[in-house]
């Protein structure tokens, strides 16, 4: 009946007729018994010989059964070991007494040897369901421990991947928790060889890991592109692309992108299924809504996808106001939507300068209880001036002396490359691979940048830049720029010439466009007095030029320039 | 929420009315309305006049019906849309995948 572990009884009665008689009754039902004379000796035993069910005396001299049992409860944390009280109280409250003191059952003396036994049993089945309901909790334990440590594993990657170290800057203020990028929203921030820095918010279909697994191939396409030089547009595309082939059907991420060149005071944005980012000008309470108007990233298939950006001008202290639909999809106790009306009002209302902590207090006192935060995601870039963007880290650590000594090369794009070829990130990967140039890349790029968007928009597609001059033409002009390049005539050429002389080094950049060229001198001379003066439309990317290069020189008739710059390999 | 579905009288229209919010609790039920049909309708129409919500995972079950009856070529209609459940088909742009009525 009863076999293997498990079967060990201890029977404590001072009582040695009591106590003889139950051994004997116990012993035959194929039990293994353990005496104890009183309650002091009880204790003593159970710790020694370990039974797994224990029969009580509840009156014994010295120490009663009732602080026994209390031991013996207060010790078995883990194993169950049930106890049967025995006794010779009748009264109700005596037996309440047995069952408060942890007694989980009695019986009466005299002893009837058929319920004795069917009580055995009945504990036996007990103490094995209560095993059963132990090793599941435990294996319930080692799962959770499993899976808490997989996600702790899981997290690290993630924040290796999807780091926010470049939110943290003086000209952005974000709100993300981790519950809500496990959520599948998505924050990235990075800036491209230039300084501009670029900014991707998205906002991934469900909820959980199948939400959040998408972020990485995201954040690995949004980083390495944007360090690379790529423009907006391509690396919108490329996450479509990479999200579609990673994605499984009816997956996907709604998000906002866009770039913020500090040098021309621009912004460029794209956005797919997000609600409208806002655009609130530092001088007056106006408000521009960047709207959705494009599908979200990973259901377009390739050539489908469209990669069209909006361009918009910029002042200083011009707040940009990203946020997911937790935002405007919170809901008060009354079941209410706090809503873009509601959203918009706080954006344009009031100063700037807080309006992240406004529109963060606002929907905190609606929704009105604690923790909130944990699912809203925005966040809010402020245009500066471009000193202050620290720098992009310099990638690698290499000898500085290596690499070609002196090198020139040409590069020429014909009519089917302008129209939507982005030459900049070929061309800065050729130029860094002499190590002595590393140091100057965000120079180098910004000049290159320049001079390429120059030679295409003003030489090859004749558009004026005195269309920028007010907020109107500037749109007119990007607009003219996307128009003009469908049927795009001409060629841009650059010709390269490095030298590392000692410790000095030269570059000369000349760019050749096949456009009539400008009267150049009198534009040349109109930079020049405007020099000092504070804002104005254009000339800043010739005040660039001047400030980043030794030399600066237009030929005749204005389709060539031709750039120096010259540093020594020691310098800052 | 429940999810109701049925051919139209000469069998080339499949229409599922969705009540109540549409989101990841319909998806079996959504999808169980268009898979298994022994023949394929032509064409499918979305009643929403019930819908009081969808959500994104309901977008992505919506992408799923595209995807299922024939992607590009689909002919899927989205009808009776309260505002609430028009403008988050608006913000994504779905109506370059889906008419939307």
């Amino acid at each position: 009946m009863i076999s293997g572990n498990g079967n060990r009884v201890l029977v404590a009665d001072d009582n040695a007729v009591d106590r003889k008689l139950l051994a004997k009754i116990v012993g035959s039902a194929g039990f293994e018994v353990v005496e104890a004379v009183d309650g002091n000796d009880a204790v003593d035993k159970f710790y020694s010989d370990k039974p797994d069910l224990v029969l009580l005396d509840a009156l014994m001299p010295g120490r009663d059964g009732f602080s026994v049992a209390r031991e013996i409860k207060a010790h078995d944390t883990d194993e169950f070991v049930p106890i049967i009280f025995l006794t010779s109280l009748t009264e109700a409250s005596d037996l309440a007494r047995c069952v408060e003191a942890g007694g989980d059952d009695f019986l009466s003396k005299p002893y009837n040897q058929v319920v004795l036994k069917a009580k055995l049993q009945a504990m036996q089945r007990m103490r094995e369901t209560n095993q059963t309901v132990q090793l599941q909790r435990d294996e319930i334990a080692r799962h959770h421990m499993q899976l808490v440590a997989d996600q702790e594993a899981a997290k690290a990657v993630f924040d290796n991947v999807a780091h926010t170290r470049n939110l943290e800057t003086p000209y952005i203020k974000y709100l993300l928790s981790p519950l809500a990028m496990f959520n599948g929203d998505v924050l990235l921030a990075a800036q491209n060889p230039a300084n501009s820095v670029y900014v991707l918010l998205g906002d991934f279909t469900g909820h959980g890991l199948a939400a959040a697994i998408g972020t990485m191939p995201l954040a690995d396409v949004f980083y390495s592109m944007t360090a690379k030089g790529f423009t907006l547009s391509q690396i919108v595309k490329e996450c479509n692309r990479k999200l579609g082939s990673v994605l499984p059907p009816g997956y996907f991420c709604c998000a906002t992108a866009l770039m913020l060149d500090f040098n021309r005071s621009t912004v460029e944005v794209w956005n797919g299924g997000l609600p409208s980012a806002y655009l609130r000008k530092a001088s007056s309470s106006d408000i521009r809504l960047l709207a959705s108007n494009h599908l979200p990233l990973g259901i377009s298939s390739g050539d489908k996808f469209d990669d069209t950006t909006l361009v918009y001008e910029v002042e200083l202290g011009d707040r940009l106001f990203l946020a997911t639909d937790g935002v405007i999809e919170s809901r008060n106790a009354a079941g209410e939507y706090f809503g873009s009306d509601t959203l918009e009002d706080i954006i344009s209302q009031g100063e700037p300068y807080d309006l992240f902590d406004r529109v963060q207090n606002a929907v905190n006192s609606f929704v009105n209880f604690d923790g909130r935060d944990d699912d809203l995601t925005m966040v809010e870039i402020t245009v500066v001036t471009p000193d202050q963007v620290q720098a992009a880290e310099v990638v690698g650590d290499v000898e500085a002396l290596g690499g070609p000594r002196d090198w020139k090369f040409s590069y020429e794009l014909g009519p089917k490359s302008l129209k939507d070829f982005n030459p900049l990130p070929l061309l800065q990967q050729v130029l860094m691979g002499a190590p002595y140039l590393r140091t100057k890349a965000t120079a180098i790029y910004a000049v290159l940048a320049e001079l390429y968007s120059n030679a295409l928009e003003h030489g090859v597609l004749g558009l004026r830049s005195e269309m920028k001059s007010s907020a109107e033409g500037f749109a007119a002009y990007y607009a003219a720029r996307v128009s003009a390049l469908e049927n795009v005539e001409g060629f841009v050429r650059f010709d390269f010439q490095g030298e590392l002389m000692d410790e000095d080094v030269h570059l000369r950049i000349r760019v050749t466009d096949s456009g009539n060229g400008f009267d150049f001198e009198k534009f040349v001379a109109r930079a020049k007095d405007a020099v000092d003066t504070v804002g104005g439309y254009h000339g800043r990317g010739i005040r660039l030029l001047w400030d980043l290069c030794e030399t600066v020189n237009y030929m005749t008739p204005g389709n060539q320039i031709e750039v120096t710059m010259h540093w020594n390999v020691n310098d800052e | 929420m429940s999810i109701k579905s049925q051919l139209d009288d000469n069998l080339q229209k499949l229409i599922i009315a969705i009540d109540g919010r549409f989101d990841f609790s319909a998806h079996k039920d959504f999808r169980d309305a268009y898979e298994d049909l022994e023949e394929k309708p032509h064409s499918y129409r979305i009643d929403m006049s019930e819908a009081q919500y969808i959500d994104s995972s309901a977008l992505g079950m919506l992408l799923l019906l595209r995807d299922h009856a024939g992607g590009d070529s689909a002919d899927v209609e989205i009808v009776n849309c309260n505002a609430d459940v028009k403008k988050i088909l608006t913000i994504s742009n779905f109506d370059q995948l889906f008419t939307i009525a």
